[in-house]
């Protein structure tokens, strides 16, 4: 605890370094992944062709991929941007099948109807399909945050900055604390991180809870998705 | 940048480095030695309890917050925590990495027990079979499917974790990494890289084979479709963690 509050500044730092490292990668594996599932449905070929892809990159380990990945982009070793764009491909592989899950929920007599209703394909899109999957989409983006906060700590053993260097730091000094601290800090990340998913996803969905309170019941339903 | 192509295909054609205890295949057979280790002792831990845990559905709750809660924490804070804790040696890493698969294994048990269908189970319950024998003859055959799913995941957690454990002094295909690091000898990093991707793609590959050959028999809906009823019976990240698992 003592070692903790002397080094604040430090445990803030590498906290701010790690967030940036973990979260970068989460926006930028959603704005690539919903077109990407949008073109996927269009045929089953394209399909399987993108889930298949996408599952045999996640299969690479990610400390392997951290050094694959300077010699294809032209990177140094030490630069971050190789992490980025390493928990960039782990997150459009997960969200990539979490997004054709998510479209996939919507019910087509939904669409119809908001075709019907003169809706033309993007704002159907936009209005109707996309707001409707977003359960099943925040469902894939808690489990990308959590999964990256984690990962983020083993580029650490290549020194690059974050949480995981209090790990190297503490083993090599033979620190426990230290050590201590650094797990607890990733999962305070990783938990304040769940909890503002899940908010947001509250937030956007306010249909959800309504839906939940039925006639008869105290509406006491709330909470329960936490 | 193609003198690093060279460089690194010229460091995995190099026979010096095909041999001897420090060669590839000496360290191929220690990465898959540890991950069989690990996967040893977490199946003999996780089948047990998830399969109770999936009959008689006490401690659902538990095992859905365990899944969850280990998701988060960080593969290499726990392996140092552990060298720290309990000296350099096989042992420390090996229980750490026992402690990141069991959940997986766990979750990915109970799911395809709580997955099979309940009118099979009731007419099992009916046909006059034992509580036992409702758990062996009905509930575990068709719950397999989903619980290789499990398996499959941990075994390539594992194989990812296990290029970690290099750094604490302990070998498989992970030392060229850090060796590599520590020399800046770069081709020796991308080539260990390239033969680690390659082992966890190749491993991939054949358990999917083994998964088509002796699990999916007839029906692949099948399986889709008791993955679905996974996926409404507990929490979707849970589902989500079984059927795309940790990740190292």
């Amino acid at each position: 605890m003592e070692w903790f509050l002397a080094n604040i500044g430090m445990v803030l730092e590498r906290s701010g370094q790690h967030l940036v490292l973990a979260l970068v990668p989460m926006v930028l594996g959603l704005a690539i992944s919903l077109p990407l599932a949008q073109l996927a449905r269009q045929s089953r070929a394209l399909r399987s062709v993108v889930l298949t892809a996408s599952s045999l990159l996640y299969t690479i380990p990610s400390l392997a991929l951290f050094i694959i990945l300077p010699t294809i982009l032209g990177t140094r070793i030490l630069d971050p941007l190789n992490v980025v764009v390493a928990l960039t491909i782990y997150a459009v592989a997960l969200l990539v099948r979490a997004a054709l899950d998510a479209f996939d929920s919507v019910s087509e007599d939904v669409g119809q109807a908001a075709v019907a209703m003169g809706y033309k394909p993007l704002a159907r899109f936009l209005r109707v399909d996309l707001p409707l999957s977003l359960p099943v989409m925040f469902a894939g983006l808690r489990v990308v945050s959590v999964s990256n906060i984690s990962l983020v700590s083993v580029a650490a053993l290549l020194g690059i900055g974050n949480l995981g260097m209090l790990f190297t730091s503490g083993l090599q000094r033979g620190f426990i604390t230290e050590i201590v601290v650094g797990i607890i800090a990733i999962l305070v990340l990783a938990l304040l991180m769940d909890a503002l998913l899940v908010l947001l996803e509250r937030l956007l969905t306010p249909w959800e809870r309504a839906g939940k309170i039925r006639p008869g019941l105290v509406p006491a339903a709330e909470g329960d998705r936490a | 940048m193609s003198n690093v192509f060279s460089d690194t295909f010229a460091w995995l054609a190099d026979p010096l480095h095909w041999t001897g205890a420090a060669g590839i295949p000496a360290r191929l057979g220690e990465h898959l030695q540890y991950t069989g280790l690990v996967m040893l002792i977490a199946v003999a831990i996780a089948v047990p309890v998830g399969l109770y845990v999936g009959h008689t559905g006490r401690g659902r709750v538990a095992v859905v917050a365990l899944a969850g809660a280990l998701r988060a924490l960080p593969t290499l804070g726990l392996l140092t925590l552990f060298v720290l804790l309990a000296g350099i040696g096989l042992m420390p890493p090996i229980w750490a990495l026992v402690i990141l698969t069991v959940p997986p294994l766990l979750a990915g048990t109970y799911a395809g027990i709580s997955s099979v269908d309940r009118n099979v189970v009731d007419a099992a319950r009916a046909m006059g079979m034992t509580e036992l024998q409702v758990l062996f003859r009905a509930e575990l055959p068709n719950a397999l499917t989903v619980m290789f799913g499990g398996f499959r995941t941990g075994v390539l957690q594992v194989i990812a974790t296990v290029s970690v454990v290099a750094y604490i002094n302990l070998g498989g295909l992970g030392r060229y990494l850090f060796d590599g690091l520590v020399l800046s000898d770069f081709p020796q990093m991308l080539g260990g890289s390239l033969l680690i991707a390659a082992l966890a793609i190749a491993v991939d590959l054949v358990l999917s084979l083994f998964q088509k050959l002796f699990l999916a028999t007839g029906a692949s809906g099948q399986s889709r479709r008791s993955q679905q009823a996974a996926a409404d019976l507990t929490d979707p990240v849970l589902t989500e963690a079984v059927v795309q698992g940790g990740k190292s």
